[in-house]
């Protein structure tokens, strides 16, 4: 099986792609693979945000704690998508519990070490935010359209 | 509908009254003042619950079996109560039916999208029959709908019925979720790009109902994606009276939601639907 280079499988990824190759190398300097068994835990709410993932294989819930109820998952994140945002806005502490809903697989990068990076080189800050910042944008979009609670029936 | 006289309804029976999801219910309707009256996919009936109200309410059931004829209903009012509240042999005065249509079967050839939130999936079901009835006609054959959460999906069995279809491309989504839900949770418009993934989005025909928010998020998000707004539908809903254009009441612009809608092109209505006075 040819085995991908994480520089070859970011350069690919939606959300990396417009990076020129530096940066790419860079981000795969940080980059490894991980992978969690269906249920486990892959961070917790107010826990440090030091490293973020994209999701290559499964789906990842993301919850809240509710007082004498169950969880309650906010979002799911799949295949191709990217979480763990949280790694880049101070205090960089996790904001929702991240559990696996089957097998997945994903590539994490080291967050705490690209802050590092962009504190040493603020240019490559700047290019980061410029790109991930719109979808962030969008996702806060679609949060608040979720917050509006569209179909209750008063919307 | 009495083409004499459009204001007059006609007394149905019903013949079986179903509870969907809480507060909504599905009643499925016989004439008893003649024979069955065909209708297009989109269109909607005036709905009278005798001494209570009348409201217009989509027809949900299959365009090639008018005989049945499908109405699903959520209580949010006296009417809308009434009708809920109806059991098996009760009677309902009804006119129509009204009102512009899904353009599903001038779509032919090209890949079928429905986009439904919340109670929206009731009056796309019409247009999603005529594919499944047809899908041979069909590039192609995609529904997203989104709820807000998992006991809030309408129609589930059947849902669970066309996902096993292979040649049936099914996204559900809902806002939020305990643990044992399995499927995605998230706005209608996050399930988009997937849903959309592989297709040419030129090819796609777009059929939106929801509220009218939804609406406008899922007709930016399909925009975005390339889809023409030439090639999006929309399903508007005002209150009304008399249904058929004379009273006023369901004015939308320089349009009447009864006679010119309640089906519309994205781009006849694109400056209207964002803003709040119309
Ligand atoms: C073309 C068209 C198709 C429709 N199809 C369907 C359908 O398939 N199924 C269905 O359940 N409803 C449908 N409706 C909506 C339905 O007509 C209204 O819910 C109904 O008129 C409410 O009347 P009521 O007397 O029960 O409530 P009212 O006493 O008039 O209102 C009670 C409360 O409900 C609110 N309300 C009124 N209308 C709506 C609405 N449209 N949505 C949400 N809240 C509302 C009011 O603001 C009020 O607070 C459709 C409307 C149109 C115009
Ligand atoms: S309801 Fe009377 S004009 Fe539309």
């Amino acid at each position: 099986m040819e085995v991908r280079r994480f520089d070859q499988i970011l350069a690919e990824h939606p959300l990396f792609q417009s990076f020129d190759a530096a940066t790419i190398a860079l981000f795969a300097g940080c980059a490894k693979h991980e992978h969690f068994r269906k249920g486990e835990r892959i961070y917790s709410e107010g826990t440090p945000a030091d490293r973020f993932y994209i999701v290559t294989h499964g789906d990842v819930a993301l919850q809240l704690a509710t007082p004498e109820r169950e969880p309650l998952i906010t979002e799911t994140v799949h295949a191709g998508e990217m979480f763990g945002w949280s790694w880049m806005i101070a205090p960089f502490r996790h904001s929702n519990d991240a559990v696996a809903l089957n097998e997945v697989r994903a590539i994490s990068l080291d967050g705490k070490c690209l802050r590092g990076k962009c504190d040493a080189s603020p240019a490559l800050g700047y290019t980061m935010f410029q790109h991930w910042v719109p979808h962030l944008l969008t996702r806060m979009q679609s949060l608040r359209l979720q917050v509006l609670d569209l179909y209750g029936v008063k919307a | 509908m009495d083409a004499a006289d459009p204001m007059l309804p006609r007394r149905y029976r019903v013949i079986r009254a179903t509870p969907e999801i809480a507060g909504v219910a599905t009643v499925e309707l016989a004439p008893l003042d003649g024979p069955a009256v065909p209708f297009a996919p989109g269109q909607f009936n005036m709905l009278y619950a005798f001494g209570v109200g009348e409201i217009p309410v989509s027809i949900s059931g299959d365009p090639a079996r008018p005989e049945r004829l499908i109405h699903t209903t959520r209580d949010v009012g006296r009417a809308s109560g009434a009708i809920v509240a109806l059991k098996e042999g009760d009677m309902l005065g009804i006119r129509g039916p009204f009102g512009s249509s899904w353009p599903i079967a001038a779509a032919k050839g090209r890949h079928a999208l429905f986009v439904a939130g919340g109670l929206g999936l009731a009056p796309l079901r019409p247009a999603i029959y005529h594919v499944l009835n047809n899908r041979a006609d069909y590039a192609g054959l995609t529904i997203v709908y989104g709820a807000r959460s998992p006991e809030e999906l309408l129609y589930a069995e059947e849902i669970g019925r066309w996902k096993s279809r292979l040649d049936t491309e099914i996204e559900v989504t809902v806002d939020h979720a305990r643990p044992g839900w399995t499927g995605r949770v998230g706005v209608v418009t996050t399930a988009l790009p997937r849903a959309l993934a592989g297709t040419d989005p030129a090819t796609i025909e777009a059929f939106v109902c929801g509220p009218e928010i939804m609406m406008r998020f899922t007709l930016q998000a399909l925009a975005a994606a390339g889809v023409p707004a030439e090639r999006s539908w929309i399903s508007m809903e005002r209150s009304m009276k008399c249904a058929i254009g004379f009273c006023g009441h369901c004015q939308f612009g320089g349009d009447f939601v009864c006679k010119d809608g309640p089906v519309f092109r994205h781009d006849a209505v694109a400056d209207r639907i964002a803003v709040k006075e119309f």
